[in-house]
């Protein structure tokens, strides 16, 4: 692994390198001493074209946690409007001395298109780019996922999989890169994947992909998923193109008060667990998810937000820890 | 002027023979009566190996002047048609200021002239800046000197029906024809936040890349024909890409609907598989298709549901296209490709001929422009615009050696068959040998 850009490429055995280090990891942060010396005197430069706090601190949090020194590069808007190409600023990062860029971009494959160039010999790690895909956020989710699903049959996470596991991720799939890198991971991860969104915010072409799509939220429940993850719904979707009213997105593709009733009847596998709800966070109470759902028990949005920097700290760790400083990449 | 001899070619793939060009027209084919005249040198073309073609004509190329000159001029556009065997281009209206004016269309036949490596047609816009609002001065860009019968507001589509209906019975009245550049602008986003990126499909669904579906196009298409047939007039289509705009245009030629359609060589050869890379280098309007789409256009090329072969070069400066996908601008160089472009993907799979290999690049698009002149046969009595080249060549495309100022050809590091050696320009030629050699001056008969 030289790069992380998507899960679609991401091969079985890097994805579970990532969850088993990850979970190493989980235990620094709650160390009273909550680093590791592990990338001292490497660089890690957070290239944020993007406004994503989250995203941004966690991945602060998780160089720093490494003993990276940490560069914050924050270039809102395209390079048309700020007047320097990407090329000019990787450039002279790169001259800077970067040894990682984290990427967040609004345009899909700005990842990838920076790690395909000669513009620079870091690690490219992608924070989301446009609609295409997020994998340190499907790694998370995966992270925890893996805790849930193992902890319901009393094993071992380390090493395992999610075969047989049944997860439906709900809502706005067309504009979610979190859906995409769900799809690819948790597929290859072993998981069935189940889709439930109106056709508008199904991307046209999906019928390719490896999931079952369901129209329907309530059909897609009787379906007994295993976990649930609500995607945030964008506000500037509301307007009336994609589905008529926020209320009305609510009451058919919600998980409301009275579907969370349903979802609590829900056990994993044949196990006594309770199923999990999951959502990348940040929420719409009262569009996508109620507040009831949004603070239930079986709601791991926190653990989530936890096992973030957990997954960075290990891609961060994988990808420089094997780099020589010249760049060059040991196998 | 010279006289030229060219010995042992083979006139469209026939049993070689000799070709004698004198005072711009062709004197003689055949062997033996080849001498040379008092006081006129004769130069020798070896053609041996090479296939004499009409020279081919281009109803669809950007030469990006006046205003963008950074990206190509009508001088280096004319060098690489010359380079790619054209004896006639159709420069499109999108430049700056746009063709909209008999001032503009006058200026670019005029560098056209100047430039004398090919013969340059400006195309006038059909409406006024190409913003599809109300008709640009049609009728003073046909009286201009320069003669406009072709207009296209091409890169934009001529969204509204009744402006369409419009210019297409008033283009009637000056003896001229429209060219539709189909795309519904609603179906792709057209002036939004999030404008269609590339072809809509599974590739697009898995890169998240805003989808330009197949519908877009054949809607427009659709409407544009049965205007045509309402109306009376002719219709031309630019650049076709999808399987069902080949089948309505199949179903409007048999209603005798006057359509005449055009497919540019990078839609026949190319997919958007190659979008996986998100190299801007394969951004181009209408996008690139897929499988299914390029096998049915080059059917339809076959069959002759679609008349002519349009390069659609499209030259863009290097910053243009090294940025992120969905700020790169779109479009493809094709003249100096299209031939070997062609040649791969019609002939050596066995579906056309040279015979027709004229018909598409030459014969057609001159019938349809209506130059008494160009697409003419290659015999005796004939005006010299015609080509030769080596079908045997192979050659890996490297754009850095391209005459156009564009670097962005879809086929770089591809080795593509057949290759133009010789480009006659109404008998003088202007590439010998694989170089350009001396352009017409201004002032010889066109």
């Amino acid at each position: 692994m030289k790069h992380l850009l998507d899960t679609q490429g991401l091969a079985y055995d890097d994805a579970l390198a990532i969850l088993d280090t990850a979970d190493e990891m989980t235990a620094v942060s709650s160390r009273e001493v909550k680093k590791l010396p592990t990338l001292r005197g490497r660089t890690v430069v957070n290239l944020f074209y993007e406004d994503s706090t989250r995203t941004r601190i966690s991945f602060e949090a998780a160089a720093k946690r490494l003993s990276a020194d940490v560069m914050n590069f924050s270039a809102k808007g395209s390079s048309v409007s700020k007047g320097e190409s990407l090329k000019d600023t990787v450039q002279t990062l790169d001259a800077m001395g970067a040894d990682a860029i984290v990427i967040r971009h609004s345009a899909s494959g700005a990842a990838a298109q920076l790690a395909a160039s000669d513009w620079s010999e870091a690690a490219v790690i992608n924070a989301g780019d446009g609609t295409h895909e997020h994998p340190t956020q499907a790694l998370l989710d995966a992270l925890t996922l893996r805790r849930g699903w193992s902890a319901a049959h009393a094993s071992s996470p380390r090493g395992s999989d999610l075969s047989g596991m049944r997860v439906l991720i709900v809502g706005d799939i067309v504009h979610s890169r979190v859906a995409r890198s769900n799809v690819w991971l948790l597929r290859t991860l072993g998981a069935d994947v189940h889709l439930a969104a109106p056709a508008t915010l199904l991307p046209y072409g999906t019928d390719s992909w490896p999931v079952t799509i369901h129209y329907s939220l309530d059909d897609a429940l009787s379906a007994a998923p295993d976990a649930v993850m609500m995607l945030r719904v964008q506000a500037e979707r509301m307007g009336g193109t994609f589905f008529p009213t926020a209320a009305e997105y609510a009451r058919r593709w919600g998980l409301t008060d009275e579907r969370l009733a349903v979802v609590e009847r829900l056990r994993q596998g044949t196990t006594d667990a309770a199923a999990l709800i999951l959502h990348p966070g940040p929420m719409n109470r009262g569009v996508e998810i109620s507040s009831a759902a949004a603070d239930s028990p079986q709601a791991k949005i926190l653990d989530q937000v936890a096992h973030g920097v957990a997954v960075r700290m290990a891609v961060l760790h994988l990808l420089l820890s094997q780099r020589q400083p010249d760049g060059s990449h040991d196998e | 002027m010279k006289d030229y001899l060219i010995l042992g070619a083979s006139i469209l793939g026939d049993a070689p023979t000799d070709v004698v060009v004198r005072d711009g027209n062709i004197a003689s084919i055949g062997s033996g009566n080849a001498e040379p005249r008092a006081n006129v040198p004769m130069e020798t073309i070896d053609g041996t190996g090479l296939i004499a073609l009409p020279g081919m004509v281009d109803l669809h190329v950007h030469l990006r002047e006046p205003g963008r000159e950074d990206a190509e001029t009508v001088e280096t556009g004319s060098r690489a048609a010359a380079k790619g065997g054209f004896t006639a281009v159709h420069a499109m209206a999108n430049s700056s200021p746009v063709a909209d004016t008999a001032g503009v269309v006058e200026q670019v036949h005029r560098l056209g002239q100047d430039a004398g490596w090919t013969e340059v047609y400006p195309v006038g816009a059909i409406t006024k800046g190409l913003g599809g609002k109300v008709l640009a001065e049609l009728g003073a860009m046909a009286e201009s000197s320069a003669k406009v019968r072709m207009f296209s507001d091409d890169g934009h589509c001529v969204n509204n029906a009744q402006l369409m209906r419009r210019a297409m019975e008033y283009v009637k009245t000056i003896d001229g024809f429209v060219a539709q550049h189909a795309q519904d602008a609603d179906l792709t986003g057209w002036e939004t936040e999030s404008p269609a990126q590339m072809n809509e499909g599974r590739v697009s669904a898995t890169l998240g890349l805003p989808g330009w579906p197949a519908v877009a196009e054949e809607a427009i298409i659709a409407r544009d024909v049965l205007l045509a047939d309402y109306v009376g007039s002719r219709i031309h289509i630019c650049h076709v890409s999808t399987k069902g705009s080949v089948e309505i245009i199949r179903w409007a030629k048999e209603r005798g609907i006057q359509v005449t359609a055009e497919v540019t060589p990078h839609h026949l050869m190319l997919t958007d598989e190659l979008v996986k890379s998100y190299d801007p280098v394969y951004k181009v309007n209408p996008p690139l298709r897929t499988e299914a789409d390029t096998q049915a256009l080059r059917e339809a090329l076959a069959e002759g549901v679609i008349d002519v072969i349009g390069t659609d070069h499209a030259p863009h400066p290097e910053q243009a296209k090294e940025c992120e996908w969905d700020q790169a601008a779109m479009g493809m160089t094709g003249l100096e490709t299209a031939l070997p472009a062609v040649q791969h993907a019609m002939v050596e799979t066995g579906l056309i001929g040279w015979r027709r290999f004229a018909e598409i690049t030459s014969i057609r698009p001159a019938e349809i422009y209506g130059h008494t002149h160009q697409g003419r046969p290659i015999a005796a009595g004939e005006p010299a615009n015609m080509i030769l080249i080596d079908p045997s060549a192979a050659t890996t495309v490297h754009p850095g050696t391209h005459a156009s100022k564009g670097r962005n050809s879809p086929f770089r590091g591809i080795e593509l068959p057949g290759e133009v050696r010789h480009t006659f320009l109404g008998g003088l030629p202007v590439m010998l040998d694989g170089e350009l050699a001396t352009p017409r001056s201004t002032g010889s008969a066109a």
